[in-house]
């Protein structure tokens, strides 16, 4: 089987054109002493419908978040996601075609690419976008590298409250290039003594890691110019339906996950690194970009640009060495974004940040429950504070409940004791956010009795 | 047919010197604008910028190739020819008069016998 | 004569000129139906700062048959494996099986938050751990992570690890990563990513790496070789076992670019040629769809040496009772770090996992076996009108051939053979790679292509090969069955045209 169409006889034919016997003789080259004398360890074959019946059984192993009320966010969300998007990124004319280099046959994809970076442009308020990285702690991590080339500076200054999994990636990629990571609390003060002529760049997450919004982000991103460092912003881009573009606060780069954007959660994968800079900076650029040229007809066309930045060209003086991106994962961005539109995503971003206040006031009225950072601007997330212990209280939601109440913050940001980060999309209704209020309530007067 | 002009010096790498008293006028040769292509970016160094012989100095680019521009003589840079940065098409159209990169105050005149002369130049070109 | 089995002009959508959407926008169209607001209508200036407010949103207004009239019609003006033969070298486009999308589209698997409780994702690690476990066997290697996104990231990953490998016994000369100059241009921007000097070697006169031209770089400076196997021309190192041993015995590391391992399934493995570390292209060897350029998956696996190094965090299969129980190891001291938000592309990991079990260990074998007789059959019939890069009498999954001849004898070069057969309806096959070859045309025809398709390729490639000797200019203005001819890429950079600029006008500018 295998999808392979040649029959006995077909491969009879083929040996008899090539001129050898069998197809050991091709496997000539192939040392005998490094030949597998033995078949692999490997299940199967499975037919088709065996192959369905097991990976159900998986699937069902697994509480997916269609069918489990989740509060969880943290980087990944389950925003709406239109129900054209799965069909036109299923049309085989997209999804199996190759990286558009023979443009001439790629002119669907290549437009798209080009759409896409339009859109990432409207949206950051910046001059040029690329055509995708593998998600945003990748994107953030090239940035901060584009930033180090840019200015010959090796130091890279991080926000504590940016993505903690975006600053592991940060920390490696630096580390194993010889850079310098930095980081430093998000306080004006311990900023502009963090910054130096060293500091090749600032990275700031708007909201951040922790839902709240940045009030004195122009303040920062101003420190960071005057001493000659680059600014990065990492932005969620449902709340630019709602936020000033960071291009309009002076942003250099700004990147961010494109996940919430019509792309399934996916356990994580596969995501969407979207990455924009301003105008000066575009040689320094990592990844593909798509531009409009016309042909020998004069009729316009797209096509891949600035191609001697690539690593195809440039080998190991490339401004990167991605390859492969996330295409098909832009497309399903650019539904989305054409789909909701100017309109649409501004609603989603209401419906959102007005949800996430309810739920907010609702969860803070929880008595023994605390706002530790009451008055702070939020959009989508936002931080509760609990009198017994994160985990055991998620565990006692899930369990018994069947709640995903949010992400336990004990791992990540320990000062704040025990803590939970919640996050409220517009996927919930009113009821089901008074559902979780009542539960929750519920299970902490329980826990709170029980410990004492 | 490769245009190489009988007043000019050759390097190997394919650039072209005119001397003018102690100023080397510097720039890529016709062979090598017609290998690379439609030119779209240079990349030059500053003025004052010290130069050593057969040092990578800059990078001309074409749609999809990018080629080193090494110095065919020590000294240093008096004048780049920033105006044609924004007009790269130059380089293809007139490699050896408008479309001259940099003039380079030489500090070693005996290098310029290092250099090729047009018919040796024009060997080395059927050879590559 | 056309060779009909494909044009891309057949529809009238094709000829037609598609507009950017934005000029289908109208004011107060949307293309959703959201629901209405259930909740208070709080102000928003009471929950954001004023001045943090967004005025404007230069985003599109379109009906949702506009966005799918727009996005089908453009999926109509582009060519898929689903559409024909893609006989890209290095690229294995072969067959993606519709199944694997019914299986991911699953919401036991799709809507899965990586965040979640391990205990509510069993059935995903399960797979995760699964695959790599098989990819650990096809390999030859002692463990596996599929945290990489694409190969290019699988390979920086090596070139980490390799790093933390020679650091951790007190090594820090080790600067130099060996790469032979038909590599692939990832390996060398990789090697550079992590801050190696790279040491180019030239191939010797079969195409292959040369033995003496490695010995004269080894050296107490040697991180690693980076070796592809087969070669970018499609051609098995015979010397590999010497060749891992000279570079052990140097000190340095052995990292194998696996972007070829369909030739090399149930047949030989690089952890048994001396390899310690190699990467796997999901969206290459497994099947996983290409997406135009992403998503893919690079999965790394390694030797037990290197284990101590892979990304954090690991998945772990432990006994707990009669169960298997997966988790997530973050207790990895020695680890380099993390390169991806969260476990790679699991989605994509799903895919190549359903893949492997349809196949089994004689399926996969068999994959090898006639993606090799297709490639051969296709050099053989070939090699009479082109030359063959180092005149190789075989090759392995992939043959190179040379425009050369042809550009001699009447100018038509590899670029034009390849815009003239999209006239056949045929994709071309790679241009210009490797570096090494001149007027290179790389060709994979893959396992999934039948003989009556390699027939019609072969029927065109010769057809052209004609044309280049009797009519030269036809295939040099080629190609003219196209929705558009070439194009002008000088223009596209230096007319930079990136965006859609009208959206970006401001109105009271």
């Amino acid at each position: 089987m295998g999808y392979i169409s040649n029959t006995e006889n077909d491969q009879k034919e083929i040996l008899a054109a090539i001129g050898v016997s069998s197809t050991e003789e091709l496997l000539a080259p192939i040392p005998e002493s490094i030949r597998l004398k033995r078949s692999l360890d490997l299940p199967g074959p499975y037919d088709e419908l065996s192959l369905l019946l097991h990976c159900r059984k998986l699937a069902a192993l697994n509480k997916d978040i269609d069918s489990t009320l989740s509060f969880l966010g943290a980087g990944i969300y389950d925003h709406f996601r239109p129900a054209i998007i799965e069909t036109l990124i299923g049309r085989g004319e997209f999804l199996t075609s190759y990286t558009p280099y023979q443009p001439e046959m790629s002119q669907g994809m290549l437009q798209v690419l080009y759409e896409y970076q339009t859109l990432i442009c409207a949206l950051t308020g910046m001059d040029i976008a690329n055509a995708s990285m593998y998600d945003g702690a990748t994107a953030t991590a090239e940035a901060a590298m584009m930033a180090t080339d840019i200015t010959g500076r090796k130091e890279v200054l991080v926000l504590s409250t940016v993505h903690p999994h975006y600053r592991q990636v940060l920390r490696t990629y630096l580390q194993w290039a010889q850079f310098i990571y930095k980081e430093v609390v998000p306080e004006s003060e311990a900023i502009g003594e963090a910054l130096s002529e060293r500091t090749a760049c600032v990275i700031l997450q708007q909201p951040d890691f922790l839902g709240y919004v940045v009030s004195d982000i122009a303040n920062i991103i101003g420190a960071t110019h005057a001493s000659g460092a680059l600014a990065i912003t990492v932005v969620d881009p449902i709340s630019l339906g709602i936020l000033c573009a960071p291009g309009e606060l002076g942003a250099d780069i700004v990147v961010g996950e494109g996940q919430g954007l019509g792309i399934a959660p996916g356990y994580g994968g596969p995501l969407l690194g979207f990455f924009a800079c301003r105008k000066e900076f575009m040689r320094h650029l990592p990844g593909r970009i798509v531009g409009a040229t016309t042909d020998q007809r004069g009729r316009r066309g797209y096509t891949m640009t600035l191609r001697t930045r690539e690593q195809d060209i440039r080998r190991e003086k490339a401004t990167s060495n991605i390859c492969t991106n996330q295409t098909l994962l832009a497309l399903a961005a650019t539904i989305y974004l054409c789909a909701l539109g100017k309109n649409g995503l501004r609603k989603v971003a209401e419906l959102v940040i007005r949800k996430a206040h309810y739920a907010h006031k609702a969860l803070c009225s929880i008595p023994d429950i605390t706002d530790p950072f009451s008055g702070k601007p939020f959009f989508k997330e936002f931080v509760i504070q609990l009198p017994i212990p994160d985990r055991d209280v998620c565990e006692k939601l899930l369990e018994e409940n069947g709640i995903m109440g949010g992400l336990p913050l004990q791992p990540y940001y320990p000062e704040l004791g025990n803590a939970l980060l919640v996050c409220v999309t517009e996927t919930k209704t009113r009821e089901q956010i008074d559902l979780y209020v009542e539960t929750l309530q519920r299970v902490v007067a329980e826990m709170t009795a029980y410990a004492k | 047919m490769t245009l190489i002009p009988e007043n000019l010096k050759y390097s190997k790498t394919h650039e072209w010197v005119r001397m003018e008293n102690d100023i080397a006028v510097i720039g890529i040769t016709d062979h090598a604008q017609s290998e690379l292509g439609d030119v779209v970016f240079l990349s030059l160094p500053e003025v004052g910028r010290i130069l050593k012989y057969d040092e990578p100095f800059g990078e001309v680019e074409s749609v999809k190739a990018v080629s080193e521009l090494y110095s065919p003589l020590s000294g240093e840079v008096v004048e780049v020819n920033t105006a044609i940065i924004d007009s790269t098409e130059v380089v293809n159209e007139d490699p050896y008069e408008r479309g001259w990169l940099i003039k380079v105050r030489i500090s070693d005149p005996s290098e310029l016998d290092k250099l090729m002369d047009a018919d040796a130049y024009a060997k080395h070109c059927e050879g590559s | 004569m056309l060779n009909n089995n494909y044009q891309m002009n057949k529809t009238a959508a094709m000829e037609s000129y598609e507009p950017p959407i934005f000029e289908l926008s109208r004011t107060g169209r949307s293309g959703v139906n959201l629901p209405d607001e259930d909740v208070p209508n709080y102000d928003l200036e009471e929950m954001l700062p004023q001045h943090l407010i967004r005025k404007d949103l230069p985003l599109p207004e379109v009906s949702e048959l506009d966005v799918v009239r727009h996005f089908t019609r453009l999926s109509q003006r582009n060519y898929g494996i689903d559409v024909g033969f893609y006989p890209l070298g290095s690229c294995t486009m072969k067959y993606n099986p519709k199944v694997h999308e019914k299986i991911a589209s699953m919401p036991g698997f799709a809507m899965l938050h990586p965040f979640q409780p391990e205990e509510t994702a069993q059935g995903a690690l399960a797979v995760l751990w699964s695959l790599q476990s098989f990819l650990s066997e096809i390999g030859g290697m002692d463990a596996t992570t599929l945290q990489p996104a694409a190969g290019a990231h699988g390979e920086l990953l090596a070139m980490m690890m390799t790093r933390a490998y020679h650091l951790e016994k007190g090594d820090d000369k080790r600067n130099e990563v060996i790469i032979p100059d038909s590599a692939h241009g990832t390996n060398p921007a990789s090697a550079a990513r992590c801050g190696f000097t790279v040491r180019s070697i030239p191939s010797g006169s079969d195409g292959c790496v040369a033995v003496e031209e490695l010995e004269k770089v080894l050296s107490e400076r040697t991180a690693a070789l980076m070796l592809t196997n087969p070669n970018t021309l499609g051609l098995f190192e015979k010397e590999v076992v010497k060749i891992c041993a000279l570079v052990h015995d140097a000190g340095g590391l052995v990292y194998c670019d696996g972007a070829n391992m369909n030739a090399l399934l149930g047949i030989a493995r690089p952890g048994d040629m001396g390899f310690d570390i190699m990467h796997f292209n999901l969206h290459k060897t497994f099947s996983t769809p290409h997406g135009g350029g992403g998503a893919g998956g690079g999965a790394v696996s390694v030797k037990q040496h290197l284990e101590p190094y892979l990304p954090i965090p690991v998945v772990e299969r432990r006994k707990e009772g009669e169960n298997e129980r997966y988790w997530l190891n973050y207790e990895r001291p020695r680890s380099i770090g993390r390169i991806h938000s969260f476990y790679g592309a699991f989605l994509v990991a799903l895919r190549a996992y359903a893949y492997i079990l349809t196949l089994g260990p004689k399926g996969l074998r068999e994959v090898a076996e006639n993606a090799i007789l297709n490639a051969n059959y296709v050099r053989a019939q070939l090699k009479d009108h082109y030359d063959v890069a180092y005149n190789s009498p075989l090759c392995m999954h992939e043959v190179v051939l040379s425009a050369k001849r042809q550009k001699q004898e009447s100018g038509v070069r590899a670029l034009d053979i390849s815009k003239r057969l999209m006239d056949y309806g045929f994709h071309p096959p790679t241009n210009y790679f490797p570096l090494i070859v001149p007027e290179a045309l790389m060709i994979e025809p893959t396992e999934t292509e039948s003989k009556q398709t390699l027939d019609r390729f072969v029927a065109a490639m010769i057809q052209i090969a004609e044309e280049t000797k009797e009519n030269p200019e036809l295939v040099k203005s080629a190609p003219h069955a196209t929705p558009i001819s070439r194009l002008d890429e000088v223009k596209a950079v230096r007319e930079l045209d990136v965006r859609y600029e009208p959206l970006f006008i401001k109105e009271n500018a």
